[in-house]
């Protein structure tokens, strides 16, 4: 029909001014979201922001209040039959039958995808394979490790062969090893064509993934970019270390603050805890030199410190230079509560649309 | 047929099939469900515990530990007048299982990705409903034999007694119903067994299935006599011991299809809006 011969050069997801609200609460403020097709998009995001509730409107499980969505075209509520056709979802939690064997998971999708007996049980023996299970495959999936089952049911998201597959916080509460496993698979999906939208509230996730990263907020998309534009925002790397008597801390953070001063760069002011100790300053991309210059500066100033290191900038970071507050919202008072509303982050919400 | 059957059947196509071949996969969609819930429900032994062991725990309790201390007017004794009764109320308590398996699949996200999947619509709840039947079934084919081997027996001709186990199935998928209902809107598993065990333990104990209404005070017999269990369990009773069936049966039907009416749209609404 009319719509399939329209989706030529559009974006496989297309979403303009979606809102959604639960009573009081509102989910969803008005997001615009365009995912090219092929491209791997990561929403990054604290617990509450919007992601899941963005993500189910677009797989069809749940009605926007206003505003539209596009999934390969298909309208998301006039045209939810054909959006169910075109994608694949891999929530929070592994949504497999644990009494059943990973096989037999596998093998019930492909009949409620509608493939033959034959047709279902060749496509779980290749899922299977692909995704390391084979050794696993007639074992019942309660007895799976939790990187298994999660490994599980994202080749279950796979069945049907989405041209556009939504992964809700793939890794959230996975260990380490499975994380990078888990990564692998990702990548090698977004090699393979598919287009991913995948929410996470890791940086080091979307950076490592995503092609385009939106940040959302309380509902709204506060920024966009890719990660190295967004690190540009957040001011690079940050140097970080603990001053163990608490006395000096201010002398620390007098001594490391001329490190950025005069270089041009989009660095900060030096930021310190005074109860655990931790002082850290934005660095931009100065890197390693910045790095040394701490060190000369704690020095000269004779200030003993511990765990001198440089880090990429994490959510928290993103999320203090972007919108002022923490991502944590039960972060007391202090100093990072004391920004919001501030002049940054309000210029980062215009950036957004 | 069999080009759009196969059309539909390409994954990601996103061709829409047409109408006959929406039915039939509405069909098979159900049986799929149907199959991977009887599935589960062999692989779990607790599950096997509450379907079959507890039935048949209630049967000998009431027929040899309560049964000697209740007088009955029935031919044959307390064991005649307790099997319609343990009947209906096995049927009743099988829809804890659809309560809490449909609970249990929220809470995990298999609704979510079910739903999220081109299949049929309808096929997640009539697939529960359609294993939830067969399980019952079995069960209660199971406390019939213990029934007949403890003492019980149809009095009343075989055509009336086969309708006694229809009306117990039908009268347990009418409470499946409202199970599916409050699983899907409550959405956690042990709330859900709570509530169960809050509605149905007093619908099913305060009615004619354990004891003759008779002998309870005054104003427990005016709810008694006239709450729909104790309409199915008097008709049972009759079917399976002879007496006057009509009134009761007549009662019984529109109580049934007027749970019918108002418990299947609901509990379809709350699959839709699961989440």
């Amino acid at each position: 029909m009319s719509q399939v011969d329209g989706i030529g050069g559009q974006p496989a997801i297309l979403v303009e001014g979606l809102t959604k609200s639960f009573g009081d609460v509102r989910a969803l403020r008005g997001i615009d979201l365009s995912v090219p097709r092929g491209t791997v998009l990561g929403v990054l995001g604290p617990n509450g922001a919007g992601k899941t509730t963005a993500v189910r409107i677009l797989t069809t499980l749940l009605l926007p209040d206003e505003g539209r969505a596009l999934v390969e075209g298909y309208d998301v509520v006039r045209q939810a039959a054909a959006v169910r056709r075109s994608i694949g979802l891999a929530g929070q939690s592994a949504a497999i039958q644990e009494e059943l064997t990973g096989r037999e998971n596998l093998e019930i999708v492909g009949r409620l995808y509608h493939l033959s007996w034959p047709q279902a049980r060749s496509r779980a023996t290749e899922l299977l394979e692909q995704f390391g299970l084979t050794d696993a495959a007639d074992r019942a999936a309660k007895n799976y490790s939790g990187g298994m089952q999660r490994r599980l049911d994202l080749a279950a998201s796979l069945v049907g062969q989405p041209k556009v597959l939504f992964l809700d916080e793939p890794t959230t509460g996975l260990d380490p090893r499975s994380r990078l496993g888990m990564w692998d698979i990702i990548r090698s999906l977004a090699a393979d064509g598919t287009t991913l939208l995948l929410t996470t509230q890791y940086l080091d996730e979307a950076d490592e993934l995503a092609d385009e990263i939106v940040v959302i907020d309380h509902g709204l998309v506060i920024a966009a970019g890719t990660a190295e534009e967004l690190k540009g925002r957040v001011g690079g790397d940050v140097v970080e270390f603990t001053v163990p008597d608490r006395g000096r801390i201010g002398d620390a953070v007098t001594a490391v603050a001329k490190i950025m001063e005069g270089s041009g760069e989009a660095g900060g002011e030096p930021i310190a805890d005074a109860e655990t100790g931790v002082v850290s300053i934005r660095v931009g991309s100065r890197g390693s030199d910045a790095l040394v210059e701490t060190v000369r500066a704690l020095d000269a100033a004779g200030l003993e410190t511990r765990g001198l290191a440089m880090r990429r900038p994490s959510l928290d970071d993103v999320f203090l230079a972007l919108t002022g507050h923490a991502a944590e919202e039960e972060e007391p008072g202090g100093r990072r509560r004391g920004r919001r509303g501030g002049k940054r982050g309000k210029d980062m919400e215009r950036t957004a649309s | 047929m069999t080009a759009v059957a196969e059309r539909a059947g390409a994954p990601g196509a996103p061709a829409a099939p047409g109408l006959p071949a929406r039915f039939r996969w509405a069909v098979s969609d159900t049986l799929t469900i149907t199959r991977r819930n009887l599935i589960v429900w062999m692989r779990v032994p607790a599950y096997i515990v509450f379907t079959v062991i507890q039935p048949v725990m209630f049967v000998l309790m009431f027929r040899y530990v309560f049964g000697g201390a209740i007088p009955v007017n029935v031919p044959g004794g307390y064991v005649n007048f307790l099997m319609p009764g343990i009947l209906g109320q096995t049927a009743a308590f099988a829809s804890f299982g659809t309560a809490i398996s449909l609970a249990m699949e929220l809470k995990k996200g298999v609704i979510d990705r079910l739903r999220s999947m081109p299949m049929a619509r309808s096929a997640v709840l009539a697939g529960r409903l359609v294993a939830d039947t067969g399980r019952m079934t079995v069960t209660i084919v199971i406390v019939l034999a213990v029934g007949y081997a403890v003492g019980f027996r149809f009095t009343n001709g075989v055509g009336p007694a086969i309708l006694m186990v229809l009306l117990s199935i039908v009268f347990g998928v009418a409470i499946c119903c409202i199970s599916a209902f409050t699983g899907l809107a409550i959405g956690d598993e042990e709330s859900v067994q709570a509530f169960g065990l809050i509605w149905l333990f007093p619908v099913t104990f305060l009615s004619s299935a354990f004891v003759p209404i008779s002998t309870m005070p005054g104003w427990l017999q005016a709810f008694a006599n006239n709450q729909p269990v104790t309409y199915v369990i008097d008709t049972m009773r009759a079917l399976a011991l002879g007496g006057p069936v009509e009134a009761n049966l007549w009662k019984s039907v529109a109580w049934l299809a007027g749970i019918f009416i108002v418990f299947m749209p609901l509990a379809v609404r709350a699959y839709r809006r699961a989440s």
